[in-house]
């Protein structure tokens, strides 16, 4: 990469954190520091407006970059990556958005705890939505390091060890100064760059191939060097029977994390009724259905016209298919067009980063300051505002993000985010759809499906091939490895349904039928909601 | 908002009281709160006759129209597209033979099959928008205004 390239790359980063810190002081402005302004943003978003701060939310730097990167080397099979990404929303959209805007107020422990006893299921469930965040945030981090020192070609740890700290430290001031209003706008806008981004490189790719997508995929499978099999799956999870298996295992993690998804979740405390949040969501997967259909065309076109042995020559994982794609389109590494083309790549992928951990922080800093501090302080002690806790959750969140971000950053991006989505579908998905639906439950229920589906999860992981055992793994030199699989949600995602059953009929207690009746009232009509 | 302002529909909200009394207290239901002793028991006799009223939505025939509607159409429509998703993952990681088999040019079956995830994510939205619009809106909305008429009447007697 050229120093052409990087001067414009950081021009357009630069004007892009100037923006979003522009938005940031404007909406701080005129805020009024109560609870409902700084977690929903005052809960006045259009439906519009939320389905793209969602799809901002959502299409992180490892979708925009690793999907299609994936494509572009193993074919089909990161394809399948796509359809688990999106298939997913229906399971939001059936089961869960409109039902948690009704009888939530800004967190997903608000829908369980109001049948249940408060104190134990807010602490779990805060637990568990602090833990997925923290993994996501983490996976962002190291994402955002590599990619930044990769597109700037200072492979050096400082460059990755800056870039870091600058993203943390961003996130912070968005989420503390700004709140939800900040994060919302700044996602908007994100997600129209990206959206604006990825449907100019798709015409370009199919301008090309002269519109023939039949072609474009016989010269992706030509060039690639598999032939036919390049078009059909198996060529990454297709070896032995535990790759298929972890195959099986991920895509199950997919469709059910999504639902879980702390700050997924958040968004829809954002516009004012249930009928906007079921609309926000069709918006969503309109967008994201798009997106992931242009980064198909996107990878195939990184595949036929840049070739993976370039794009494997540049990154191993294949991150940089996306913009070596950009510089090619625009006419090659020393024209005026693929620097132009390039630099905005790298911009886009950047001001994904940002606007996704920025997002994550927000739902992190309820759950500590709503769920875990409300929870876990002592009655005499002086009453904080929960703002004000919030606030200072989130400088501390994002200091452990960038610790962990920094110590982790060798881990693989791809791996940290399947990670989040089985955790999510192990520990929250369970108590979420439990409480939603089941007449019988307890808290005792709900206690253990949180526990019963996070602890297996984290368990399974550190008994994985990933943290011991083998030539990659984040201690190579021990061997402590009892789990075959890389992604735990084929195991752990039935434990958190079967112990939360477990622990509903083996309580004491009798199910609360009058509070079963009002979380069933009020899901379903929207009474009461706030 | 139909209670104007927000400060409105916090006091008229039986749940926000219920949550805000439990704050870092024991959390048991109704637990006793030493320093004020009034306030409490109003409280519990108003959440107790909440409870009625709510219990008293859920039996009424109306509501229980608008809960089987909506779970008519989404039981059966959940079951179908995990069926439809997980049976595609499967048999993509264990039988990719039949996935490689050309249908049309370079496109194959595993590529009409992703497609067609696409698509059926599509048209499930769609079907299911149409579902809540026409059949679920206008008796949901109903029973909201309804149910929040009875909480607000209790509120009003007690306080």
């Amino acid at each position: 990469m050229t120093g052409d390239h990087q001067t414009l790359a950081l021009l357009l980063f630069s004007v892009f954190v100037a923006v979003t810190l522009g938005i940031t002081t404007w909406v701080s402005r005129h805020r009024h520091g109560s609870a409902e302004e700084f977690y929903a943003g005052g809960r006045l978003f259009s439906p519009m407006e939320n389905g793209f701060a969602i799809a901002g939310d959502y299409m992180s730097a490892a979708s925009f970059l690793g999907i299609s990167g994936l494509i572009a080397l193993y074919g089909y099979d990161g394809l399948l990556y796509s359809v688990g990404f999106l298939v997913a929303w229906l399971v939001v959209l059936f089961l869960v958005a409109e039902l948690v805007r009704n009888c939530g107020r800004f967190t997903l422990a608000d829908v369980v705890a109001a049948r249940m006893s408060e104190r134990p299921v807010r602490i779990a469930a805060g637990t568990s939505s602090v833990t997925v965040s923290v993994l996501y945030l983490v996976a962002q981090m190291v994402g955002a390091g590599s990619l930044v020192a990769l597109l700037l070609g200072g492979t050096s740890g400082a460059a990755r060890t800056w870039t870091v700290i600058g993203v943390g430290a961003l996130m912070v001031i968005y989420v503390s100064l700004g709140g939800m209003r900040a994060t919302t706008w700044i996602q908007i806008v994100k997600a129209v760059l990206l959206l604006a981004g990825t449907v100019t490189l798709t015409v370009l790719v199919l301008v090309r191939f002269h519109g023939d997508f039949d072609q474009l995929l016989r010269t992706a499978a030509e060039r690639s060097g598999h032939g036919e099999s390049f078009l059909a799956p198996g060529l990454r999870y297709g070896g032995d029977w535990t790759a298929r298996f972890d195959f099986i295992s991920l895509g199950l993690a997919l469709v059910l994390g999504t639902a879980g998804l702390p700050h997924i979740l958040s968004r829809f405390y954002t516009v004012p009724t249930a009928r906007a949040a079921r609309r926000s969501v069709v918006w969503s997967i309109g967008l994201i259905g798009g997106f992931y259909l242009m980064t198909i065309v996107l990878g195939f076109g990184a595949a036929a016209i840049v070739g993976p042995e370039a794009v494997r020559g540049s990154n191993a994982a294949g991150n940089t298919a996306v913009p070596l794609l950009a510089l090619d389109l625009g006419g090659g590494a020393d024209s005026t067009g693929g620097t132009v083309l390039f630099a905005i790549v790298a911009a886009v992928a950047f001001a994904t980063i940002l606007a996704v951990v920025a997002g994550i922080t927000l739902a992190s800093s309820a759950s500590v300051a709503h769920d875990l501090y409300a929870s876990l302080r002592r009655s005499h002690a002086k009453p904080r505002s929960e703002v004000a806790v919030a606030r200072a959750a989130a400088v501390g969140i994002g200091v452990v993000a960038i610790a962990l971000g920094l110590l982790a950053r060798d881990l693989n991006v791809a791996f940290l985010v399947g990670l989040a989505f089985a955790v999510a579908a192990s520990a929250n998905l369970p108590v979420l759809l439990y409480s939603l639906f089941w007449r019988g439950f307890t808290t005792r229920g709900a206690v253990w499906a949180v526990y019963g589906g996070l602890i297996p999860a984290v368990v399974l992981v550190v008994l994985s091939p990933v943290v011991s055992g083998s030539p990659e793994s984040l201690f190579p030199g021990v061997d402590f490895q009892f789990f075959p699989l890389q992604n735990p949600g084929l195991v752990s995602i039935p434990l958190g349904f079967v112990a939360g059953w477990l622990g509903t009929v083996t309580s004491g207690e009798l199910p609360d039928e009058a509070k079963h009746a009002e979380t069933e009232v009020r899901s379903l009509t929207g009474a009461g909601a706030v | 908002m139909p209670a104007g302002g927000p400060g409105q529909v916090r006091y008229d909200d039986p749940w926000y009281d219920a949550l805000a009394s439990g704050w870092g207290e024991s959390g048991g239901v109704g637990a006793p709160v030493p320093a004020v002793s009034q306030a409490p028991r109003e409280e519990e006799a108003t959440a107790v006759a909440a409870a009625e009223v709510y219990l008293e939505v859920q039996r009424s025939a109306a509501f229980q129209e608008v809960r089987s509607r909506y779970r008519r159409f989404v039981v059966p429509a959940v079951v179908v597209f995990f069926v439809w998703y997980l049976a595609y993952v499967v048999t993509a990681t264990t039988a990719p033979g039949l996935m490689a088999r050309p249908v049309a040019g370079a496109v194959n079956v595993a590529m009409l099959a992703g497609l067609g995830q696409f698509l059926t994510t599509f048209l499930f939205t769609w079907a299911y928008v149409r579902h809540a619009r026409l059949r679920r809106d206008r008796a949901a909305l109903e029973l909201r205004w309804d149910t929040q008429e009875l909480t607000r009447g209790i509120r009003g007697g007690v306080s």
